[in-house]
C-alpha cells in the first residue's frame, strides 16, 4: 500500500491488520516514535495522520492506505519545537517527547495553557511534572 | 462478507479492539475495514432529524455545528472520552457496536430517544436505541449487519451530562450521566448496570411533581451497580444521588 511519509511516498510490504506503530518502526526504520503502554493511554506513539493526532499503536496499517503522516523525524531540524524542548529542558528521560512534541504540532502557534492541558491530556510523562513540557509549548 | 463469514469483526476507530488485541485479550480474528466509508462519515439535518453517521468521529461530533446545537450533551460526551488522539479515531458506531455498559455516549443516546440504523445484504432496518441492549455486551445487531448511522430527534428541554472518572481524560466512567430537562424528565445512566439504563419510575415520578429527595430514594432501586477494578457499588450509589441532585438543580427554571 502506498502512504506519503513525511513528505515522500512510500510502498509499505506490511501485513493490513500490522500496527502503524510497528510499522514506522521496524519496516520504516523510524524509531522515534515510542511505545509506552500499547494500549492508546499514554501518548507517547503519537503520529500524525493527515495532520491529526493519533496513537498508532492503534492504527491498522490498512487504514492509512493513501493518507499522508508525519513523524517526529519529519519536523525537521529547524522546527521550534524541539528547540523549545531542549531550550526549557522539556525531556528528562526522553521516552514521551517525541508524542508530546506531536501533540503539540496540532496546536498552532502560541496556543493557551488552557488548550495545551486539554491537547495534552492523552500524553503521559513520569518524569518532568508538565510545567517545563507547557514553557516549551507556550514559547513564541 | 459478514454475512458469509463466521467471526468477522467489522472494524472502525480501533481504539478499543486493537488494545485488546495487543492485549492479547482479543483472539486474533479477520476484521472487515470499515474506515475507507465515506459516506458512513455524514453529519446531516434532515428536517427535524439529526442523522449522525456511524464512522462520525469523536472530533466530528465535537466540531460539528448540528451537533452542537441540537444535541449538545453528545459533545460534551465525545469531549471526555480518551484524550485528542482517542476522539480523532474512535467513533459513534464503534462506541455503540462495542456495547461496554461504560459507554460514554450511550446515555446521551439513551437520554435523546434515537433509533439505530443497521444495513445487511437483506436490506436496512430501524432500531430504537431504547432496546437496542438485550443483555451485558449483547445488542440486536446480528452478525451480519452494520450500524451505519444514528438518528436523533428533536430534544425538549435542557440537556446536562456528567462523567465521572478518576481523572478528567483517558478515563472508563464510574458513573456516566445524561439527562434532559422539561415536564417529562429522562435519566439515563452507564456504568451502574449491564447495560445503559433510563431511571423510568425516577422519571415518572419527577414528572408527577415529586421532590428530588424521593426521587433519588427510587433511583437507588432502579440501578444494580457493583464492586468492579474501577469503583465499589456503595460508591456508584452516593455519586449517582449526588448526580441526579446536581442535575435537578443545575437545570432548574429561573
Amino acid at each position: 500500500m502506498r502512504i506519503t511519509l513525511n513528505g515522500a511516498p512510500r510502498d509499505l510490504a506490511c501485513h493490513p491488520a500490522a500496527r502503524l506503530l510497528d510499522v514506522l518502526r521496524e519496516e520504516c526504520g523510524l524509531t522515534g516514535t515510542k511505545e509506552g503502554c500499547g494500549e492508546g493511554e499514554c501518548g507517547a506513539c503519537t503520529v500524525l495522520i493527515d495532520g491529526a493526532a493519533v496513537c498508532s499503536c492503534l492504527v491498522p496499517a490498512a487504514q492509512v492506505s493513501g493518507a499522508s503522516i508525519t513523524t517526529i523525524e519529519g519536523l525537521g531540524d529547524d522546527h521550534p519545537l524541539p528547540r523549545a524542548f531542549m531550550d526549557e529542558v522539556g525531556a528528562q528521560c526522553g521516552i514521551c517527547t517525541p508524542g508530546m512534541i506531536m501533540t503539540a504540532v496540532t496546536l498552532g502557534s502560541r496556543p493557551s495553557l488552557a488548550r495545551i492541558r486539554v491537547a495534552l491530556a492523552g500524553n503521559l510523562c513520569r518524569c518532568t511534572g508538565y510545567e517545563a513540557i507547557y514553557r516549551a509549548i507556550r514559547k513564541p | 462478507m459478514l454475512r458469509d463469514e463466521e467471526g468477522v469483526v467489522p472494524l472502525a476507530g480501533a481504539t478499543d479492539l486493537y488494545v485488546g488485541l495487543n492485549f492479547g485479550t482479543l483472539e486474533p480474528r479477520r476484521f472487515v475495514n470499515l474506515w475507507g466509508l465515506a459516506p458512513l462519515r455524514r453529519i446531516a439535518l434532515r428536517g427535524g432529524t439529526l442523522s449522525i453517521g456511524a464512522l462520525a468521529t469523536y472530533t466530528a461530533m465535537i466540531r460539528s455545528r448540528q451537533v452542537q446545537r441540537r444535541l449538545p450533551m453528545l459533545a460534551q460526551a465525545a469531549r471526555e472520552v480518551g484524550g485528542m488522539q482517542i476522539q480523532n479515531r474512535g467513533t459513534l458506531g464503534g462506541n455503540i457496536a462495542n456495547a461496554s455498559p461504560a459507554g460514554d455516549t450511550l446515555p446521551v443516546l439513551a437520554a435523546a430517544e434515537a433509533t439505530v440504523v443497521l444495513r445487511s445484504t437483506s436490506g436496512e432496518r430501524r432500531v430504537p436505541f431504547a432496546g437496542f441492549y438485550t443483555g451485558y455486551r449483547e445488542s440486536l445487531r446480528r452478525p451480519d449487519e452494520l450500524i451505519t448511522a444514528v438518528e436523533v430527534g428533536t430534544v425538549e428541554g435542557a440537556q446536562w451530562f456528567r462523567k465521572v472518572g478518576t481523572r478528567a481524560a483517558q478515563a472508563i466512567s464510574k458513573v456516566v450521566m445524561a439527562a434532559v430537562r422539561s415536564p417529562a424528565p429522562r435519566i439515563a445512566l452507564g456504568s451502574v448496570a449491564p447495560t445503559v439504563i433510563r431511571l423510568s419510575r425516577t422519571e415518572r415520578a419527577l414528572a408527577d411533581g415529586a421532590g428530588i429527595d424521593d426521587a433519588a430514594g427510587i433511583a437507588e432501586s432502579e440501578i444494580q451497580p457493583i464492586d468492579d477494578l474501577r469503583s465499589t457499588a456503595g460508591y456508584r450509589r452516593r455519586v449517582v444521588s449526588n448526580l441526579l441532585r446536581r442535575f435537578w438543580s443545575d437545570t432548574a427554571p429561573g
